[in-house]
């Protein structure tokens, strides 16, 4: 029977408007005051069923609800014979709160439509090779399972036989398909846009990288803020004072209905949903732009951020050491860059790495006579020739020749912060070339971006060498830059920031940096997709995306904002409302649980327009 | 301690929450302090002890006060 009402609460609030109107009609256009009084009863009782229900059982639970405050006041009015407003109060709250519902859910949607991308099903291989058809639930680690084209792909875990292309924007939010081959890693949630797959289940369900990402996201949108505690603390309080206050008018006023008119009036609804609504609003938009943000405590202290501390490597670098310049000193420059490039595959130093990834076409020679010397280079017989690769020290050592145009090369390159590898072919230097970690693409504007949002100091921290350092806060433009730093002094420097009153953010890559991801008051990690960076930090830019930044800070500025409009709009509808109350003779019941309502509906919808937060070009 | 999730009708009202939360901490074996009603994603997330009351009873104590639960999985 309850579930029933609950049920179909939709259909009792049509029924309740149509016999409302009925009765007008019957009152107004024919006189029937008797058929139309009896008719507004009616409705009062059928529209208050579901009401009083759900305001006995929260008072059974020693809750003192909303719910509790207009049942009383529709039994108010109804014992003063004013079926008028009973009626009409029993519909506008029924209809205020289906239109509740069906708005939330819209604020709702983009973590939902997050949520409803999590795999299923999957087609389990069998030991016999028969494939079946399993749900994930069922899935444990080292189940072999099958991705077909156009499937998903149901764990995380490693490709074992087959290729094709891989589609990742759930987990990076990047939308360019990714060839997957034998050994790959492939991510539960993904799309496989061709190809088939053989995977090796390592992680299932809520423990692969998309699971946790959905738990987090779920956890955060209900994490509360100080502000949001306050406002739960007060309405849990605020409930009963109202009903207090109503009684003590009515004791002093001995009018039933002035003191129903405070119970209505008095109903915390806008205050309590509106705060929460621009939370889900703002991290929804967020989510489906790869940028997660932990709650709304995040937001708010991320909105205050005055000073970013970022680390060098991998966060305002690509990470990854590139060739950057090549000067040649001899006419057989292929000759000399194939010789380099045979002896560089025998290594597995990181700069060799480098330059073997910059000549990937080019063939390799026979190397014979290796020697390695460590710390400088090698020294090794290609096609009869003696090459050397390695540091200006090694040539110099082995009593090759530089001319002043190759001093002044080297000088200049080592300046910029570039790492040298030179060349010799036959005891004369062939090649000059400079490796460095580049910048991101585009990262001048982003930084730029920034400092127009309000972040006045730009700092790098970096465990490289200070001319390394100084050379990118040049090209950047950074207020301050540190080189020499280990992981304990950036967290140290953090820290010396925020006693200087400043609200820090620390930008990193979330394994090294963790213990200054921490010590910020907002830690961004540049994530991955890997499992540290989402845990450790407040703000994960996915798919390590640095023009997220922006974005991120822009969006947690527009919810914090959001957030304290609703506020005001509920605080000010309640002052106007009371005042009514007093000051007025056209405020009555009716009227209050009207204009309740609509800022109900009004800050809902007002949180709703982060929905379609978008950067300011 | 065995967790339980328990995925809600969709929660439209903070009031619901307060009442979910309350039915959930008068079960017997249900640890008050674990009890997490996530408004937002109409979740409710728990551990009890399973010698003292079961999955079955607490879906049983929110659908008592009205409202449905889609899904109840432990772990």
């Amino acid at each position: 029977m309850k579930r029933y009402i609950q049920k179909h609460r939709n259909q009792i609030t049509i029924f309740t408007l149509v016999v409302i109107v009925v009765a007008f009609v019957l009152h107004y256009a024919f006189h029937q005051t008797q058929q139309s009084e009896i008719l507004l009863l009616v409705a009062s009782v059928v529209g208050g069923i579901p009401i009083w229900m759900q305001a006995l059982e929260a008072l059974r639970l020693k809750i003192i609800s909303i719910d509790l405050l207009v049942s009383i006041a529709i039994i108010g009015a109804l014992t003063i014979q004013n079926y008028e407003e009973s009626a009409i109060v029993a519909f506008l709250f029924l209809f205020g709160l289906s239109l509740e519902q069906r708005t939330l859910a819209k604020t709702r949607l983009a973590i939902q439509e997050l949520v409803s991308m999590a795999p299923k099903r999957a087609l389990r291989v069998g030991v016999d090779e028969a494939v079946e058809e399993v749900d994930v639930d069922d899935l444990q680690f080292g189940d072999v399972l099958l991705v077909k084209t156009g499937g998903q792909i149901p764990v995380d875990g490693l490709v074992i036989a087959g290729e094709g292309y891989s589609n990742e924007a759930t987990i990076t939010g990047e939308s360019l398909p990714v060839f997957k081959q034998k050994d790959d890693p492939v991510y539960a949630g993904t799309i496989l846009e061709n190809g088939t797959l053989r995977i090796y289940a390592q992680k299932v369900g809520e423990d692969t990288t998309f699971g946790k990402i959905i738990e987090l996201v779920e956890e955060a949108q209900d994490a509360k803020s100080q502000a949001e505690r306050f406002i739960d603390r007060f309405s849990k309080y605020y409930t009963p004072v109202v009903l207090l206050l109503a009684l003590v008018v009515w004791w002093i006023s001995q009018s039933v209905e002035l003191a129903i008119t405070i119970l209505v009036l008095g109903c915390p609804g806008a205050l309590v949903i509106g705060v929460p609504v621009s939370n889900v609003s703002g991290l929804g938009n967020g989510a489906k732009h790869g940028v997660l943000l932990k709650g709304s405590s995040v937001i708010q202290s991320f909105s205050k951020v005055d000073t970013m501390v970022f680390d060098k490597t991998g966060t305002l670098t690509v990470g990854n050491p590139e060739v950057v310049h090549v000067i040649s000193y001899t006419k057989k420059q292929d000759q000399a860059l194939q010789y380099l490039v045979s002896v560089e595959r025998e290594s597995q130093h990181p700069l060799a790495k480098a330059i073997i990834e910059a000549y990937k076409d080019i063939q390799s020679l026979p190397v014979s006579q290796t020697r390695v010397i460590r710390g400088d280079g090698i020294i090794a017989k290609v096609a009869g020739e003696v090459v050397m690769v390695g540091t200006p020290t090694l040539l110099k050592n082995h009593q090759v020749i530089f001319n002043k145009q190759m001093e002044a090369d080297i000088a200049e390159l080592e300046n910029q912060g570039h790492s040298l590898v030179l060349v010799s072919v036959g005891g004369s230097v062939a090649l000059l070339i400079g490796i460095r970690d580049v910048l991101r693409q585009d990262i001048v504007k982003d930084l730029l971006d920034l400092q127009k949002m309000g972040i006045s100091d730009l700092v790098l921290l970096s465990g490289d060498s200070q001319s390394a350092v100084d050379v990118i806060a040049r090209q950047l433009g950074l207020s301050k830059a540190f080189g020499k730093m280990l992981p304990k002094d950036k967290a140290a420097y953090v820290k010396e920031l925020q006693q200087q009153g400043h609200v820090v953010a620390f930008v990193g890559d979330g394994i090294n940096d963790s213990p200054s991801l921490a010590q910020a008051d907002i830690g961004i990690a540049m994530g991955s997709g890997t499992d540290v960076a989402i845990e450790t930090s407040d703000v994960v830019l996915m798919n390590s995306d640095f023009h997220k930044l922006p974005y991120a800070l822009g969006l947690a500025k527009a919810t914090n904002r959001n957030m304290k409009q609703n506020i005001i709009i509920a605080i000010a509808v309640v002052i106007f409302l009371l005042l009514g109350v007093f000051f007025s003779q056209w405020m009555n019941m009716a009227i209050g649980m009207f204009v309740h309502e609509g800022s109900i509906l009004v800050v809902i919808l007002n949180g709703m327009r982060l929905l379609k937060y978008k950067l300011k070009k | 301690m065995q967790k339980a999730v328990l995925q809600l009708e969709t929660l439209a009202c903070p009031t619901c929450m307060q009442k979910i939360e309350a039915a959930l901490k008068n079960v017997d074996g249900v640890d008050k302090a674990s009890v997490k009603v996530l408004f937002n994603a109409s979740k409710a997330k728990l551990d009890f002890d399973a010698s003292k009351t079961t999955l079955a009873t607490i879906q049983k104590a929110v659908e008592t006060i009205g409202y449905e639960v889609l899904k109840a999985s432990e772990k």
